[in-house]
């Protein structure tokens, strides 16, 4: 308890705690929509993506949130927008995110003394974290809560069932485009915590564990915010403790140990079947009449 | 000066090694962008990570590491789920956590010196032009094991990925051949990754055959053609880089450069063929390909 108390005299305790918090709570929201909506792959992809606008800030000289906050959304619109259907974006999304992850280490590789900066927006510090930066990261954390939740009844409809959304009149293309955008700002708090490889852990551990142990997109929600509060904590405060584990491994870790017991002995993810099942019905229906 | 830049050492084991990657991860790319697997693909790439700083770690040599870690992942995941759908939330656990091993063994590795912290940067961009001899050979040994298996695996690997439900009745054993054809792209993955590194392997094992699909429809052709992008791909980017004036961008950059000018100049001249017969599935659900192409 000393020890910890200790730690928290440190500012940049404080600080990453705080950002910590507010990423972890806003990525389990936002993600479990993620793993709803089979979008892991986007999410996989974004921060790679804004690596290279990362790395071309510290190349200019601007902070490397800056140029990630423009590269990522940027990006997820152009995805949202431009691809049409899932399976044309794996492959487009792939090669387009290799490419970026290339131009990025040119960028490093024209920055001298390159090692140590592509390692801290790869894989995040807790280290370094600004007061100024975690109190940022807290405003956009509660706006992308606040859109989610002005968005949830309809994002939750398209997500669950596109075409009937689609012919009751919801705008679905316009939706995607928008929760692909709320994922670029929710991208751009996490990375320098979490790292840009390693931050989506934060978006599919905690939702996808949550999504089979709970029915309901409450309750599947919370736990995952729950969830994601835990993971980010108890990761922080091990990583601090030890001196040497990184917190993105401790994190990624600690999601992986509970996911795959739940994932082993809970069966199937609750409520998000029945309701794709009742898609997939819905859409041979459109076939048949088609 | 030029010349002399050409005739190096570095320069033709830069270009040998290119070829080895070129050729293997094209030919296993195929079958991925066929099915549909690039994130599996990018998923085992992340293991690889894992496999490389592991092996320096333990002082193994990292090509060894990635081959051991992404076999043992492909069985895993093999193993796993059955289901595409529930496959990419199960992919993205492994991914994060193989990613979160890779970070821990590289810290550990990484910590207090300067040469293993640029270490791990060739793990993740490439070290084309540090590749040694031993090295070279023992991509070449793992490419060759997966082409083998490749070949071994090719019909069966092609019916089940063109009509899963009509292989499996014929008693294709589809499950065991998704398996390891798993196996398969951990191989080649861990021998694109030796050339230009975990993070931008995708640009010889995804890219290349991604192109070729769209460009020819037949399955030698577009093998053929798939080996031919990535040599391209590949000894284009060598020399781009040992010819730029001034400073060499990163062999990595041009490498994926050109693999990104290489897919989406293929999309963009596939765009104007295939908007006569209406929109064709080309990267396609299996089943979906099937039934489309023998209408």
């Amino acid at each position: 308890m000393t020890g910890l108390r200790e730690l928290l005299a440190y500012s940049f305790m404080v600080n990453a705690l705080v950002t910590g918090s507010a990423v972890a709570v806003a990525s389990a929201a936002a993600g479990y929509f993620m793993v709803c909506r089979q979008a892991t792959f986007a999410g996989h992809a974004l921060p790679n993506i804004g690596f290279a606008g990362a790395a071309g800030a510290v190349l200019l000289g601007v902070e490397p949130a800056y140029g990630l906050f423009a590269v990522t959304l940027l990006s997820a619109v152009g995805m949202g927008l431009f691809a049409r259907d899932l399976r044309e974006r794996d492959v487009t999304v792939g090669v387009i995110m290799t490419f970026t992850l290339g131009l990025g280490f040119l960028f490093l590789a024209l920055y001298s003394g390159y090692a140590a900066r592509v390692y801290g927006i790869l894989f995040g510090s807790i280290l370094g974290i600004s007061a100024e930066a975690a109190r940022r990261s807290v405003i956009a954390a509660v706006a992308s809560l606040a859109v989610l939740a002005f968005l949830y009844r309809p994002l939750l409809f398209s997500t669950f069932d596109p075409e009937l959304a689609r012919a009751r009149g919801v705008p679905v293309r316009t939706l995607s485009v928008a929760f692909l955008a709320l994922l670029g700002v929710i991208v751009s708090i996490s990375v320098q915590l979490m790292g840009a490889l390693l931050l989506f852990t934060l978006m599919v551990g905690p939702a996808a564990t949550a999504t089979r142990i709970v029915k309901g997109p409450v309750a599947a929600i919370a736990l995952s915010a729950g969830l994601g509060l835990l993971y980010v904590w108890a990761g922080i405060l091990v990583a601090a403790m030890s001196g040497t584990l990184p917190v993105s491994f401790c994190i990624a870790t600690l999601s992986f140990l509970v996911y795959l017991p739940v994932r082993l002995f809970l069966g199937h993810p609750a409520g998000g079947r029945e309701h794709r099942r009742g898609g997939d019905v819905q859409r041979t229906n459109h076939g048949a009449t088609a | 000066m030029t010349i002399q830049l050409l005739r190096s050492d570095v320069f033709l084991n830069a270009m040998a090694s290119g070829a080895i990657a070129a050729v293997v991860a094209p030919l296993v790319g195929y079958f991925l962008v066929l099915r549909a697997q690039a994130f599996a693909a990018e998923s085992l790439l992340d293991v690889c990570f894992a496999g490389a700083t592991g092996g320096a770690l333990l002082g193994v040599s990292p090509i060894l590491g990635m081959a051991v870690f992404g076999v043992g992942a492909a069985l895993g995941m093999g193993g796993l789920g059955e289901r595409a759908r529930e496959r990419s939330v199960e992919i993205g656990m492994v991914v994060s956590f193989a990613l979160g091993l890779g970070v821990l063994f590289l810290g550990l590795y990484a910590h207090g010196s300067a040469a293993h912290a640029n270490a791990g940067v060739s793990v993740l961009f490439g070290s084309l032009l540090s590749v040694q001899t031993p090295e070279m050979l023992r991509a070449a040994g793992l490419g060759a094991a997966a082409i083998a298996g490749l070949a071994v695996l090719y019909r069966p690997l092609l019916f089940s990925t063109v009509d899963t439900e009509a292989a499996r009745a014929r008693g294709v054993p589809v499950r065991l051949v998704s398996v390891l054809f798993l196996v398969t792209v951990a191989l080649a993955a861990a021998v694109g990754s030796m050339a230009v590194g975990v993070l931008l392997a995708a640009s010889l094992l995804i890219a290349p055959a991604a192109a070729a699909v769209r460009l020819t429809r037949r399955p030698g052709r577009a093998l053929a053609l798939s080996v031919g992008l990535g040599l391209a791909v590949a000894w284009g980017g060598i020399l781009v880089s040992f010819l730029w004036p001034g400073r060499h961008p990163p062999v990595g950059f041009t490498i994926s450069a050109l693999a990104a000018v290489a897919y989406f100049a293929a999309a963009a001249a596939s765009r104007g063929r295939y908007a006569r017969r209406g929109r064709t599935v080309i990267v396609g659900d299996n089943a979906e390909t099937g039934q489309r192409s023998h209408p």
